[in-house]
């Protein structure tokens, strides 16, 4: 295991590498202007000479090579001489974005508190619902728990989030005034009432993505366990004589957990990209709505250091996918 | 409607004046300001996006700015120079501006009019990339002629000389703050674009790009009494409906900017009595431009839609005044805009001076297009569609992705379909349609269709600019990278004489007459543009929010130190 | 672990969810030992050769199958209806679902618009069949693209070591792309040479499915060969590959059957969110022009409105869950009356 771990490090960079230039490319050849946004009262001279202190005039591979020895290099020496107060780097340029002109590691380090507080919660609640009514669903196929669970978790899922985010905004936060519908990234948690009031901000955005997880995962749960339940091996434990909860918990469950493990491999480093929409209809303003806001101003080094940072999540999320299938199923071998 | 507009702004005016009188500065606690798009930077040199500019007009100020009605007001100068106070110069070439004694930045330091001539100096870097550059053109120095006198001095005779350091769009910097930004260092100050240190009613505590900044009562602004807030914030982000639902109907906000929701939308959100509509008209117009060049796909990609090529039927000027006529302007501002548009005939509505006011398309009139394409021998073929010589009345009919603008596309199908003519709809992302990228075929600068639909405007109060967009050697080709303004490539040599006619003009009166007769020539003439409705810039404000004066010639949030709460 | 391919009935609970767990061991154990049908594929794969009459009785089997599920039953006729109201209902309300008519705004129900018309005058009624129709049409193609080519590449990169790799490194590098600007990129390619040769509508269409079928097979990919990864070690593919089954058959005989649950999940979840992701793409400017309805844009642009007109969202967003419930359900009674071990019952 731990060898496969070490062989498969060395062979991620290359691929890391050659992710981060197709999808610099990708933004290259996409169209669109970063300067489109800008009101068409600005006369089309003036434009170049915005374009040019982008640096946009340059061609694309010093750009990219730039990028590259600002991600790899600049940016880690940074933090260094932040954290001891040396001046390795000093003065040159770190990757700025094209909206703000603000660093992109800062922005991105004000937004992660306040994604992993609503996507992060809400995906371990979604998880945490799901794993038990996927379970229960299956053990007790075309129960009545079941086929609720069933309707409720498609109709969960074909409610897309900006539809069910707007019927909770108007019933509790228009007609019940409950909770607040724009959230204040500025709150700072240091007592019980203002605890209280990022719960009451944190309730309907983490409820809508909780809904919509937890509807995804189920359904494979339930699949995955209803397929594991008609296994030979089940009928040999409970003939065994093993209580049916060790049988379902213990071995039914475990063997079941490889799809499941791969969708919550593959949903955590979507954590950290947010959730586009949900964000924007409460205003979380977290990394899903830098990473779109970025997208339609044509923000290249903002766009390619999220994707970027957001590739290296997922070679590493699916690296330990990997890793606990084998310790799901120790027949699974890599070597 | 106007008249009803006047009274409420005259009333909230009157009001503004009572309450100023008894007001003390930081009493009223914090205000909370809300822009569907987020605030990126305070230092709109930077951005160029209203957005930034208006958030920026919190903290940074310039010499003078408009009012309501578009008349200039001193800000930081003691008055605005005239001929007959001697500030501006017999011949027009040079401005003087008096500034207001004792004036201070937020940190304690004295303004003086070296931090002006810096300003000019930061923008004009060629290095810089100022989205402001435009309001500093012709500009030939800057000159601190004492601590509180500055000259601007021009190239040449300026008919306007009240455009930089004029508006929202060219505040002051504080030179000692901004020096070290010159050129390409401008973009990596992001301690001084996100905390500008300004002469405005507030000042920046903490700045979260593209989310929210919080700001503070500026402790040294030049009125003791202002601002009556101590606090307040600026959130971004999210949609125009929540917006205006987080005003309208739960209250927690106080203002929200561009509140452009539909019409029944309006309606009930007026009906939960929380908050009210600001309305005031300028000079942004949604009109549909007609291609006077080929967009076939067949052409070769240089000579596609460009003047090589006249347009097969759209050159024909009885076919676009059927197009136009057969319009009824009226319903569509009544569907799309309510109380936010007013339907319009002209591409310059405002300011007084200068609008030519035409109603005569005002008048849907099917029978009559019907009649007119008709007589011009476009007669319909198997299929309804007319035709002349084997030429098919279709038109690919684009704009950008909007839901008002796709509403507007599906009725003028209908309506054009009803005189015969087939219409075929493309909707495009807007960083695309609005970025002038040149190897996009979707920009609102190639025209690759033969109708397109957007909303312009232009800054300021002067439209002289903005009707030289239509002279010939400003149509978009791929000779100049695409970068021209004048989109329907039109091109009348009668035009180009008028622009520079009117260049050379001073006289005030005159000057309203030719910017009169260039916008007849390409809306009422021509049409080859036809303009559809006056939009007007729509906010919402919470009943608890007093002293908030809507004005479209400046930043919306121009007079924010009068702003007061309503108990 | 035992063959997955010998009959046991340890699902058989499937039509008396009520049967308690004792008397269940006790049928499963009896079961076990009873002889396999004879309309089951044998023991021996290599013996099972397609196109036998063993195969026809095999259909005709799974076809017996699904119609005691009846669950599944319910959901086909209700799938079957919705198709015939998108399909047929044109024919038989022969309204112009773009036709504007200014003059009749936002009406109410009445005998010349039974469901009303929308902000724009037009049918509602009609709005909401051709709207099926696309997104219907949408949905299926979209997701059968999405999960044929998740599956291919999830049982390959699964199945052979070598290929593992590099499919691997795919799957990663899609889900990395950021979606927006490719898709940008794709209609700024493709949008017109498509639409000239195939016309508006259907280079759109083609356009539209291709984008969503080819961004959204990952999910499927990574649990497939998540699921074949652990099968190729078990016994019953030890067994067949000693008695020197090929490759292919193995993968269709032996390894495909016993990853159809989550492929099947992966289908109903697919096409939900295709056609809410179609409606996402007319937003960005992407998606059918503005004067072809689909069931997602109606929902979308009633959103503003729903206080007003609830009834707007109401109907595309109901038709929409029924569409992927009856699917969903459809899948349900399939995986089950294709799945040897309750067949045999």
């Amino acid at each position: 295991m731990l060898t496969y771990t070490l062989r498969r490090i060395p062979m991620a960079i290359p691929s890391l590498l050659f992710i981060s230039l197709v999808i610099f490319l990708l933004l290259e050849l996409s169209p669109g202007d970063p300067l489109g946004s800008v009101p068409l009262t600005v006369p089309p001279e003036v434009k170049e000479k915005m374009r040019e202190a982008l640096g946009l005039g340059q061609a694309w591979y010093i750009r990219y090579f730039l990028w590259l020895k600002q991600f790899f290099w600049i940016e880690p020496m940074h933090w260094f001489d932040a954290t001891f107060g040396t001046a390795i780097v000093e003065g040159q340029q770190r990757i700025i974005s094209f909206q703000s002109r603000v660093p992109v590691f800062d922005v991105i380090a004000q937004r992660i508190p306040q994604t992993l507080t609503v996507v992060g919660f809400s995906y371990l609640v979604g998880v945490l619902i799901a794993i038990p009514i996927g379970i229960i669903s299956a053990y007790k196929q075309y129960s009545w728990f079941d086929q609720l669970g069933t309707f409720l978790s498609m109709v969960g899922f074909s409610m897309p989030t900006f539809f069910t985010g707007v019927v909770l905004i108007i019933i509790f936060a228009v007609n019940l005034q409950w909770f607040p519908s724009v959230y204040d990234t500025t709150l700072r948690v240091t007592d019980w009432a203002s605890f209280w009031k990022q719960v009451r901000q944190m309730v309907m955005p983490v409820t809508v993505l909780a809904l919509y997880n937890a509807a995804q995962i189920s359904r494979f749960m339930r699949a995955s366990m209803l397929d594991n339940l008609r296994q030979d091996y089940v009928r040999t434990a409970r003939a065994k004589g093993l209580s049916e909860k060790t049988v379902v918990l213990k071995h039914v469950l475990r063997n079941s957990l490889i799809p499941v493990v791969t969708v919550i491999a593959l949903g955590l480093p979507a954590v950290f990209g947010g959730a586009i929409i949900t964000e924007q209809v409460f205003r979380v303003n977290g990394l899903g709505q830098l990473l779109i806001s970025a997208i339609q101003a044509n923000d290249i080094p903002m766009v390619l250091t999220l994707t970027f940072i957001f590739a290296i999540l997922i070679v590493v999320f699916t690296l330990i996918a990997d890793l606990l299938y084998g310790i799901l199923d120790p027949r699974i071998r890599y070597d | 409607m106007k008249l009803k507009t006047t009274l409420m702004t005259g009333a909230a005016a009157i009001m503004a004046l009572a309450t100023a009188a008894h007001a003390e500065r930081g009493t009223d606690g914090q205000v909370n300001i809300l822009y569907s798009q987020a605030i990126s930077t305070m230092n709109g040199y930077m951005s160029g996006g209203t957005k930034d500019i208006e958030a920026g007009s919190l903290v940074l100020e310039p010499l003078a700015g408009f009012d309501e009605k578009g008349n200039i007001i001193p800000r930081l100068v003691t008055e605005i120079p005239s001929k007959e106070n001697g500030g501006i110069s017999e011949d027009l070439t040079s401005i003087t501006w008096k500034i207001k004694p004792d004036l201070k930045w937020s940190d304690g330091t004295p303004f003086t009019s070296e931090d002006v001539k810096f300003t000019a100096e930061y923008c004009m870097h060629p290095e810089g990339g100022c989205a402001q550059l435009a309001r500093y053109e012709g500009v030939k120095s800057v000159e601190a002629v004492d601590p509180l006198t500055v000259k601007v001095t021009f190239e040449g005779p300026q008919a306007n000389p009240f455009t930089a350091f004029v508006g929202a769009t060219s505040p002051i910097l504080q030179k000692a703050q901004f020096e070290k930004c010159l050129g390409t260092a401008a973009s990596t100050c992001t301690e001084q674009n996100t905390k500008p240190i300004g002469t405005g009613p507030f000042r920046v505590t903490d700045f979260k790009v593209n989310d929210v900044v919080m700001l503070e009562a500026n402790p040294n602004y030049r009125d003791p009494a202002k601002p009556a807030f101590a606090t307040a914030m600026v959130k971004g982000g999210g949609d125009i409906e929540g917006a205006t639902r987080a005003v309208m109907e739960t209250g927690e906000f106080d203002y929200a900017w561009n509140t452009q929701v539909n019409p029944e939308l309006q309606e009930q959100m007026k009906a939960a009595g929380k908050g009210v509509f600001e309305v005031a008209f300028g000079t942004l117009v949604e009109r549909i431009e007609l291609n006077q060049t080929d967009p076939s796909s067949d052409l070769p990609a240089d000579e596609r839609s460009t003047v090589k090529h006249p347009h097969p039927f759209l050159s024909d000027a009885n076919v676009r005044k059927a197009l136009s006529i057969s319009l009824d302007r009226q319903a569509l501002s009544d569907i799309g805009y309510g109380e936010a548009g007013r339907p319009t005939c002209d591409l310059v509505p405002a300011p007084e001076q200068y609008a030519a006011k035409n109603d005569s398309c005002l008048k849907q009139d099917i029978e009559g297009a019907k009649k007119l394409l008709d007589e011009a021998g476009w007669v319909p073929g198997a299929d309804g569609i007319r035709e002349k010589d084997g030429k098919k009345l279709k038109v690919l009919f684009q704009t950008s992705v909007n839901p008002v603008r796709q509403e507007f596309q599906s009725i003028i199908k209908q309506w054009w379909s009803e005189i015969g003519v087939e219409t075929e709809l493309k909707q495009v992302d807007g960083s695309v349609f609005f970025g002038a990228d040149a190897g996009s075929p979707d920009t609102l600068q190639k025209f690759y269709a033969d109708a397109q639909m957007y909303a312009n405007n232009f800054d300021g109060t002067d439209p002289q600019p903005y009707l030289a967009q239509w002279t010939c050697d400003k149509a978009p080709s791929p000779a100049n990278q695409w970068q021209g303004e004048n989109y329907n490539r039109y091109c009348d040599p009668a035009y180009d004489a008028a622009v520079k006619e009117m260049l050379s003009t001073t006289d005030e009166a005159k000057r309203g007459e030719l910017a009169k007769k260039l916008n007849n020539m390409i809306t009422v003439d021509s049409n080859v543009t036809l303009p559809l409705i006056d939009r007007g810039r729509f906010s919402a404000r919470s009943n608890t929010l007093g002293g908030v004066v809507m004005n479209v010639w400046d930043s919306e949030l121009w007079n924010v130190s009068d702003w007061v709460r309503v108990k | 672990m035992t063959d997955p391919v010998t009959p046991s009935n340890a699902a058989a609970r499937a039509a008396e969810p009520a049967r308690d767990t004792a008397e269940l061991i006790r049928e499963t154990a009896s079961n076990a030992v009873s002889p396999a049908a004879s309309t089951l594929p044998p023991d021996d794969p290599v013996s099972a050769s397609p196109g036998t009459p063993a195969t026809r009785s095999q259909w005709r089997d799974v076809w017996a199958q699904f119609r005691s599920h009846r669950g599944a039953m319910i959901a086909l006729v209700l799938f079957v209806l919705i198709l015939l109201f998108v399909l047929v209902g044109p024919w038989v309300w022969q309204v112009d679902a773009t036709f504007v008519d200014i003059r009749a705004r936002n009406k109410g129900p009445s005998w010349a618009h039974p469901l009303g018309t929308d902000q724009l005058g037009r049918d509602t009624l009609a709005r909401l069949m051709a709207g099926g129709k696309t997104s219907i049409a949408v949905g299926l193609t979209a997701m059968i693209i999405a999960v044929t080519l998740g599956s291919l590449i999830g049982i390959l990169a699964g199945f052979y070591r070598r290929l593992d790799a590099p499919l691997s490194r795919l799957i990663e590098l899609f889900l990395a792309l950021p979606l927006l600007p490719l898709l940008l990129l794709m209609v700024t390619l493709f949008r017109e040479p498509l639409a000239k040769n195939l016309g508006a509508g259907l280079g759109t269409f083609l356009l539209i499915v291709v984008a969503i079928g080819a961004t959204s097979w990952m999910q499927a990919a990574r649990i497939v060969r998540g699921d074949v990864l652990g099968l190729k070690e078990r016994e019953f593919i030890l067994a067949a590959r000693s008695i020197g089954t090929p490759n292919r058959r193995m993968v269709l005989r032996h390894i495909l059957p016993n990853v159809l649950s989550p492929i099947m999940v992966a289908a109903t979840l697919g096409i939900a969110s295709a056609i809410i992701t179609e409606s996402a793409l007319s937003f960005l400017g992407l998606g059918f022009p503005p004067d072809f309805p689909t069931w997602g844009r109606l929902l979308f642009d009633a959103i503003p409105q729903m206080q007003t007109y609830p009834m707007r969202v109401i109907l595309p967003g109901a038709l929409i869950s029924l569409t992927v419930l009856t699917v969903n359900y459809i899948g349900d009674g399939l995986r089950d009356a294709m799945d040897p071990r309750i067949r045999g019952r």
